[in-house]
């Protein structure tokens, strides 16, 4: 089996594909041009390189790296909003990496994005109603926002807003307001998956908690399943059944949350939980901190074999000639580290 | 080193406000607080709290359309705040209080190599000659942790990653060899292994200089790991002061409570966050009571109409700074 999951199994008929994962990666290659001027060989962004993951359906995936990881382009790859290089994207079961035209119109009814900025990803010249109905006058559903105004007063009760809402403009609201309009406007769609990047990152703790509260009702309301991407491991794990852990283009670990928290089989895991505050005095000052050296490598000249081998601790001459492998260490545990059984 | 006992730095009933087209926003209401030799203080709070603009008032840095309306900052019993103040503030700025800021991309000018912004600090501030500047600005790069130094003075700010900026910012604030470093969300635009690191490098150096640190953060696992004392802001006032193990064991408050529930923590899952309804008050019509009393499970009628002031309770057989009439009844929730 691979890290793709049901993918090997649903592709050879289309019969199982209700069964199998919403979301299916597979060896995803992306790459960046950096152009170079006056005759200067042209170079790369490695942004992803060789990604393998599912999300199943009704689940919440978390993706979580650092800044430059490559966390928001897996995102946009598997709306089809990256160029995608080589490898595959599957959803509900059918190959979409080439698909074009009217195809790719009628494919991004079922998915959504949530964006992390509340305050640019609203017009601010459009009222609450037209933002929220966009999607549905767009694919041809409504013909005006005005028509779908009984649908979009439903939506915005569901996400916590007051009716009054519809008819106000964007400046109106505060930040998890905006976030809520955010999320009633990927819903309006009725989506069978969400990508949500970054949503709460921008959002004050208290505020925070409502949005987070209000992404999981709406999951189990709508059959939502979620790519939750965010940088703030406590939230992912908080609202997560899996993680997904990135470095520098590649994943370096996919396992069940508690299974990373618990039981993490990747020395960069492991670091970045290590780093991870936990608002606790007593429990935090007694925490063993493994603080990591250096910084992410440039990802136009990643370093050969593992991309960690830089900052690792445990990095030997294999790390440095040998990419390792995204490998199955226990039932639904994947980890990429040629040591990663000294980690348990 | 110091001649005089006491605290370094008090702050007196301190009011600042802006005055817009809108109106007079008060942004900071009436706070109090005060900071030890070597000790770190941390003031969290969320956006619109005040503890930047707080923060920012310390070292006479408010502008217009803001203005210190009353109150009072004493350095070393000196004030900072009202008529003459300019001449004290231009002794002490960068040379006995230095601030860091968020943002390392805005806070260095890119057109001049760090080697040279860092050795303008000493060339100014202790007149140092270029020489002595020179080798200062290697020592000070090694002190934060850059790798090759001497190289490294010879780059512009965007040659270098958002942490080691930082790391640069923090070689620049302690340059003149401050006895309080003031640092506002020093980690906040930086990635949760370069925080780390940053956070290892402030209490290290706090180690080694004696420094005294204010640190103001929104992260409350920033100030768990850091602070001796916190003081908790909402709406423009302190609504809570403890040492960090009273207030995160029991918060006197229930802002105070209510913020730590609705934090996600990596070491428990629970099947939902219990988050704070509502948002914070328009601080330009602030309410007449509490401002915490529209959001707080516990409001009675005395807290809309009568704002509480931070009084002494006695909890658990120790002193209890909280500003609430229904102080430490949350613990009964």
């Amino acid at each position: 089996m691979s890290p793709v999951g049901a993918h090997s199994t649903t592709s050879s008929s289309d019969a199982g594909a209700e069964h199998g994962p919403i979301v299916e990666v597979e060896s995803l290659c992306v790459r960046f041009p950096v152009k170079g001027g006056f005759g200067r060989t042209k170079k790369w962004v490695h942004a992803l390189d060789d990604v393998n993951l599912f999300v199943g359906r009704g689940e919440t995936l978390g993706l979580v790296g650092e800044s430059g990881s490559g966390k928001t382009t897996l995102g946009r790859a598997v709306l089809r909003r990256a160029p995608i290089t080589s490898g595959s994207v599957h959803f509900d079961g059918q190959d979409i990496t080439h698909l074009g035209g009217e195809q790719l119109r009628q494919l991004r009814r079922r998915m959504q994005l949530v964006f992390q900025d509340p305050y640019a990803s609203l017009n601010p010249r459009m009222t609450i109603l037209e933002l929220v109905a966009e999607p549905l006058v767009v694919h041809g559903m409504v013909r005006k926002a005005e028509e779908a105004r009984a649908d979009v007063y439903d939506l915005l009760d569901r996400c916590g807003l007051p009716g009054d809402a519809i008819d106000r403009y964007p400046h109106a609201f505060s930040g998890g307001q905006r976030q809520r309009i955010g999320i009633a406007r990927a819903l309006a769609m009725r989506p069978s998956l969400i990508v949500a990047d970054e949503p709460v990152s921008a959002l004050d703790v208290s505020v925070r908690a409502q949005v987070v509260n209000l992404l999981q009702d709406v999951q189990s309301e709508f059959g939502l399943s979620y790519l939750f991407i965010a940088h703030d491991l406590s939230v992912v794990r908080h609202i997560s059944q899996r993680i997904a852990i990135m470095y520098a283009g590649r994943i370096a670990e996919i396992a069940p949350s508690n299974e990373v928290y618990e039981r993490p089989r990747h020395p960069y895991t492991k670091a970045l939980l290590s780093a991870v505050p936990i608002p606790d005095p007593v429990v935090q000052r007694e925490r063993r901190r493994e603080v990591l050296i250096g910084e992410i490598p440039n990802p136009i000249d990643p370093p050969p074999g593992c991309r960690f081998q830089t900052r690792c601790p445990m990095a030997t001459d294999l790390c440095r000639t040998e990419n390792p492998v995204l490998e199955q260490k226990s039932p639904g545990h994947w980890a990429a580290c040629h040591y990663s059984d000294q980690l348990v | 080193m110091t001649e005089r006992s006491g605290p370094l730095l008090e702050v007196d009933h301190l009011r600042v406000e802006f005055f817009t087209r809108r109106g007079q926003v008060q942004a900071v209401r009436d706070v109090s607080f005060h900071i030890e030799p070597g000790e770190t203080l941390g003031i969290v709070g969320e956006s619109g709290s005040g503890k930047s603009v707080t923060a920012q008032a310390l070292l006479g840095l408010i502008e217009l359309p803001g203005k210190i309306t009353g109150g009072d900052v004493r350095w070393r019993g000196e004030s900072l705040v009202g008529e003459g103040c300019e001449k004290v503030l231009d002794r002490v700025r960068g040379n006995e209080i230095a601030m860091v800021f968020q943002d390392p991309m805005t806070s260095l000018n890119p057109t001049f190599t760090i080697g040279f912004q860092i050795a303008e600090v000493l060339r100014r501030h202790m007149g140092m000659s270029r020489g002595d500047a020179k080798r200062r600005v290697i020592e000070l790069l090694d002190l934060v942790g850059i790798a090759n130094p001497t190289q490294r003075v010879k780059q512009h700010p965007h040659e270098m990653s958002g942490g080691m900026r930082q790391r640069v910012l923090i070689a620049m604030a302690l340059a003149c060899e401050p006895q309080l470093l003031i640092a506002d969300e020093p980690t906040t635009a930086l990635d949760v292994t370069i925080q780390a690191q940053i956070l290892e490098l402030i209490a290290e150096l706090q180690q080694e200089l004696g420094l005294a640190v204010i640190l103001i953060t929104h992260d409350l696992g920033v100030v768990a790991g850091v602070c001796d004392r916190v003081c908790v802001m909402y709406a423009g006032r302190i609504v809570e002061q403890a040492t960090a193990v009273e207030l995160y064991g029991t918060p006197g408050h229930p802002y105070s409570a209510g913020l730590l529930r609705a934090t996600p923590r990596l070491d428990e899952v629970l099947p939902r966050l219990v988050s704070i309804d509502g948002a914070p008050p328009d601080l330009l019509k602030p309410p007449a009571g509490c401002g915490f009393a529209a959001r707080c499970p516990l409001a009675i009628d005395r807290c809309v109409s009568e704002s509480p002031t931070i009084t002494l309770h006695q909890h658990e057989g120790k002193d209890r700074h909280v500003a609430c009439w229904r102080a430490f009844d949350d613990v009964l929730l």
